[in-house]
């Protein structure tokens, strides 16, 4: 097809914290600067911007994309800011990669900035207005309820069990203790699991991952401009969105139908007719730790009902034959909504330039994938990467 | 480029220094309100249940029997065609007991957790479910494929809203 190849060349990102001291321009201008630095360019040589971030209820800013614009330098430039929840921060990448994929621009900043810490007490609080105003907010629901329900759907289906599915969470808190931007890295077993408050059973604290103030970028070029900056350009093969309807208690949740389309159209923009074969290292959107094994297959990368078989033989370990959320996901390295998805992206950046190191996946792989998910059960956004 | 070679911005703040007031907070409530049009498919969707009935809509081409109720069939991109009355019966098609709520403080010692269900609505399609919570019943009984009735609030107390049923209770027989 007639696109411009895209590469990532440089990469930022700031620390995952629980609550920080600077503010979401502040996170955003920071990930940008260590990208553009990564790479040896300065903020002249950037034609576009594309920003993520989530809800403006985090902020108590309305329009927030605008509010964030200096921060990311994208003032006096081509500068669009998308907002799929938590599937932004795969989706920006993805903004960025048509801006430059149809030759409009050369090089663009991808910047992802997300700030839950400003709602109190709790950002939980403005995930109530997601649903339905009528015929869902008065039953008064929160967010852990989609999850819970459809993890419960999910184990009943297949037959899984909680005590499986905690290993999710052992693996990538372990993981991220090796990632230097992890907010939660810890090594604990499946009884800490298990042991741990029950919020919305099945759904235990250490099942999900914390809320996190945090930011991330990227910088984009087309082929011509990323031969000259880097002799490592990890290229973006294949993007893919998709998103279903907002009748969620409708289709049957134990499946994500939107990121098997979202996969699909990735996998055939980049060639891929074997995903469990081609794709050789991943990073699905680990919020819960069901929801990887529930990516994996939503992503073709696991038979349907299978994951949880991977998982218990250790083939998603960060040294077994398909590494699963090696950086540690947002489980350990932490959930700034947005710049979640675009950690997941900078973490397949590293690994296929071989530069992730002592998370660095063995085998030199290839071809990877990040995937991010959002919005009410509803969006999911993939990226397809090759070195 | 490794990330161990950068340093990494952010400085963490703890909960204690907003509590001590060592960082500045400012606390504001937006007074916003909100006054929607529930169209016309909720609308009478909600003046049904004001009724103590359940209406769907349905597609004739795909032939689905849709809940809650929409004057666009989502699949066939097309107008739906006619009103159906489902029943106020169902079966959960997955729950969860749930101890926190909606913005994130737990329930008070001793309180019921809250169950919080999706219940696939007879009458409606096979896997037409809506939101809703269960009642009267222990949480521990509370099986996937369990057939519930709705228990609705008097019919003098009906505002029409989604509240009107109070909760779904286990059916017996």
């Amino acid at each position: 097809m007639a696109y411009q190849r895209v590469a990532i060349v440089g990469a930022g990102i700031t620390k995952f914290v629980r609550r920080a001291q600077e503010t979401g321009k502040e996170l955003a201008a920071q990930a940008s600067k260590m990208a553009l630095e990564s790479c040896g360019m300065t903020m002249k040589d950037i034609e576009c911007v594309s920003l993520g971030t989530a809800p403006d209820a985090f902020d108590g800013v309305h329009m927030k994309g605008e509010y964030l614009s200096d921060g990311s330098g994208g003032w006096r430039k081509p500068y669009m800011r998308q907002f799929v929840g938590g599937g932004t921060g795969v989706f920006a990448p993805v903004h960025g990669w048509y801006h430059v994929a149809s030759g409009m621009f050369d090089t663009c900043l991808v910047v992802c900035s997300e700030k839950m810490s400003s709602c109190h007490p709790h950002p939980q609080g403005a995930f109530k207005t997601i649903f339905d105003h009528t015929t869902e907010q008065p039953l008064n629901p929160t967010l852990i309820w989609i999850f819970a329900l459809e993890m419960n759907r999910f184990m009943s289906t297949y037959g899984i069990t909680k005590e499986e599915i905690a290993l999710v969470s052992v693996k990538n808190k372990k993981n991220a203790m090796d990632h230097p931007a992890a907010q939660l890295p810890m090594e604990i077993t499946v009884e800490d699991v298990m042991n741990s408050e029950t919020l919305a059973w099945p759904v235990n604290r250490l099942d999900i991952s914390p809320a996190s103030d945090g930011a991330a970028a990227i910088v984009l070029a087309s082929e011509h401009v990323a031969k000259r900056i880097t002799d490592k350009p990890v290229w973006i093969d294949g993007v893919g969105w998709n998103l279903d309807s907002a009748y969620w208690a409708t289709r049957d949740l134990y499946y994500p139908r939107y990121v098997e389309k979202a996969a699909r159209m990735a996998y055939k923009m980049a060639g891929i007719t074997e995903p469990q074969r081609e794709i050789e290292i991943a990073e699905p959107y680990d919020p819960f730790d069901y929801k990887e094994l529930h990516h994996m297959e939503g992503l073709l990368l696991a038979d349907r009902g299978k994951a949880v078989e991977m998982l218990l033989d250790g083939k998603t370990q960060r040294d077994g034959d398909r590494p699963m959320c090696p950086s540690g996901g947002a489980l350990g390295v932490g959930n700034p909504i947005a710049a979640t998805g675009l950690m997941k992206i900078i973490e397949i950046f590293l690994q296929l330039r071989g530069e992730a190191g002592k998370r660095q996946v063995p085998g030199n792989p290839k071809c990877g994938l990040a995937q991010a998910w959002g919005d009410l059960m509803q969006v999911g956004t993939v990226v397809v990467m090759r070195i | 480029m490794e990330l161990e070679k950068f340093e990494l911005g952010a400085t963490p703040l703890k909960e204690s220094a907003i509590k001590d007031g060592s960082v500045l907070t400012l606390h504001k409530k937006p007074n916003l309100r909100y006054a929607w049009d529930n169209g016309v498919a909720i609308g009478r969707y909600l003046t049904e249940l004001k009724e103590g009935r359940i209406i769907a809509r349905k597609c004739n081409k795909c032939r689905r029997i849709m809940i809650p109720p929409r004057m666009f069939c989502e699949l066939c991109w097309r107008p739906t065609d006619e009103w159906v009355y489902v029943r106020d019966t169902g079966t959960v098609n997955t729950f969860s007991i749930c101890y926190v709520n909606w913005d994130a403080s737990r329930i008070k010692e001793g309180e019921k957790p809250h169950i919080p269900a999706v219940i696939e609505i007879d009458g409606a399609s096979p896997g037409m479910g809506i939101l809703h919570v269960l009642g009267e019943v222990e949480p521990d009984k509370v099986k996937i494929g369990m057939k519930v009735r709705a228990v609705w609030k008097k019919p003098e107390e009906r505002e029409g809203s989604i509240t009107d049923i109070l909760y779904f209770k286990p059916a017996r027989g």
